[in-house]
């Protein structure tokens, strides 16, 4: 697929009120896109909602619901059985989260939606941390990470919440970042097509939170990738696939180095060596998941 | 009754009056990658026939496109 098979047709709409060099509306304008105009969306409380919150507008061209902190995958579900009693089966149903709207507040829903096998596609927008309320830490922010609740770095590793899905046993789980815009398209395009529930997470480097120059956002996202901070896989039916190999991977500190949220743990050899120490062993691990499951 | 909103361009106003510094694109320079358009978090750049145009009415001026144009065809300046 090439850049320009990306319709033209822009269902997020400019004027919005995200941050300049907003990572989500990248995110969000690609796996639109993807899934077309006919989707619903519910969102919770979280940056995405300031983008169609602003009532009397909004800044989204499709139908979509603003819904309690914990409710999104809940409330996804309730629109999938709504439209399976009026015999609709093509319009998708999408839940659109934050981390902190997924790996903290709206886990136990989204845990139970896809125990039930509610046809949807989740995705998370991670930013590793509560962007919008001014940057606290979430279950996702990595180790030594800085917030303003972790002053001196946060002292836990992040779950692992791709591998949580997983463990649901959906046919479907992926994490993409918005600097790999044609292959987030593919996985919003193949998790369309399949039935169940569809989980897809995007890394989403968040300028004022990380606190990076907003001109970098790509930049800083695809340097996680090639540092191997940040993996590009899918998991389909149980089957693991690595979809970005990394053979030279950039030490990491060329991707902690641009985040001044680390500014304090890259002045710390050890704590550097930790960092790359469980990047590498990440790698590993997702190695042998590909070579035992296929 | 519940309150509901209608999709708007410009549901914030006119952004582009966020702007400090503005993109200028080169199109001699410009090979119509689509990089600047696929990343641009306003949906400011919008794609013609042939090549892509800024939308100065709502480019925040982030400057994501300059930074990421392979060819060094964006460049910002000042308002």
């Amino acid at each position: 697929m090439k850049m320009e098979d990306i319709p033209k047709e822009e269902l997020v709409l400019s004027g919005h009120s995200a941050c300049q060099g907003c990572p989500l509306t990248t995110a969000m304008r690609t796996v639109l896109k993807a899934l077309g105009k006919r989707t619903i969306m519910a969102i919770p409380a979280c940056c995405s909602a300031v983008i169609q919150g602003m009532y009397p507008n909004s800044g989204v061209n499709i139908p979509l619901l603003n819904v309690p902190f914990e409710t999104t995958a809940a409330v996804c579900s309730g629109i999938e059985a709504g439209l399976a009693t009026q015999g609709i089966d093509d319009v998708n149903v999408l839940g659109w989260a934050g981390d902190g709207g997924t790996y903290d507040i709206g886990i136990q829903a989204l845990s139970g939606a896809a125990e039930r096998g509610a046809n949807f596609l989740y995705v998370c927008y991670n930013n590793e941390m509560y962007s919008n309320t001014g940057v606290q830490r979430s279950g996702a922010t990595p180790k030594h990470a800085w917030t303003t609740t972790t002053w001196k770095g946060k002292e836990e590793e992040r779950k692992d919440m791709p591998s949580i899905m997983v463990a649901h046993n959906i046919p479907y789980v992926a994490t993409a970042s918005i600097s790999h815009p044609i292959d987030l398209y593919e996985k919003v395009t193949k998790a369309k097509s399949i039935k169940g529930t569809k989980y897809i997470e995007i890394l989403a480097p968040c300028p004022p939170g990380w606190r990076f120059d907003y001109s970098k956002t790509i930049e800083v996202a695809k340097l996680a990738v090639q540092t191997r901070a940040w993996n590009l896989y899918e998991v389909e039916n149980g089957k693991y696939r690595i979809n970005a190999t990394i053979r030279r991977p950039k030490p990491i500190e060329d991707y902690l180095k641009l985040q001044q949220r680390f500014k304090d743990a890259v002045k710390d050899t050890e704590k550097v060596r930790e960092m790359q120490a469980n990047v590498d062993a990440r790698w590993q691990w997702l190695e042998k998941m590909v070579e035992i499951t296929n | 009754m519940i309150p509901l909103s209608k999709p708007k361009k410009g549901a914030s106003g006119k952004t582009g009056m966020w702007r400090t510094e503005k993109p200028v694109l080169d199109k001699e320079r410009c090979t119509n990658c689509l990089l600047c358009w696929v990343f641009c978090p306003e949906s400011a750049i919008y794609r013609t026939e042939d090549k892509v145009e800024i939308d100065y009415e709502y480019c925040k001026g982030c400057g994501v496109c300059a930074n990421e144009c392979a060819r060094g065809a964006i460049k910002m300046e000042e308002e």
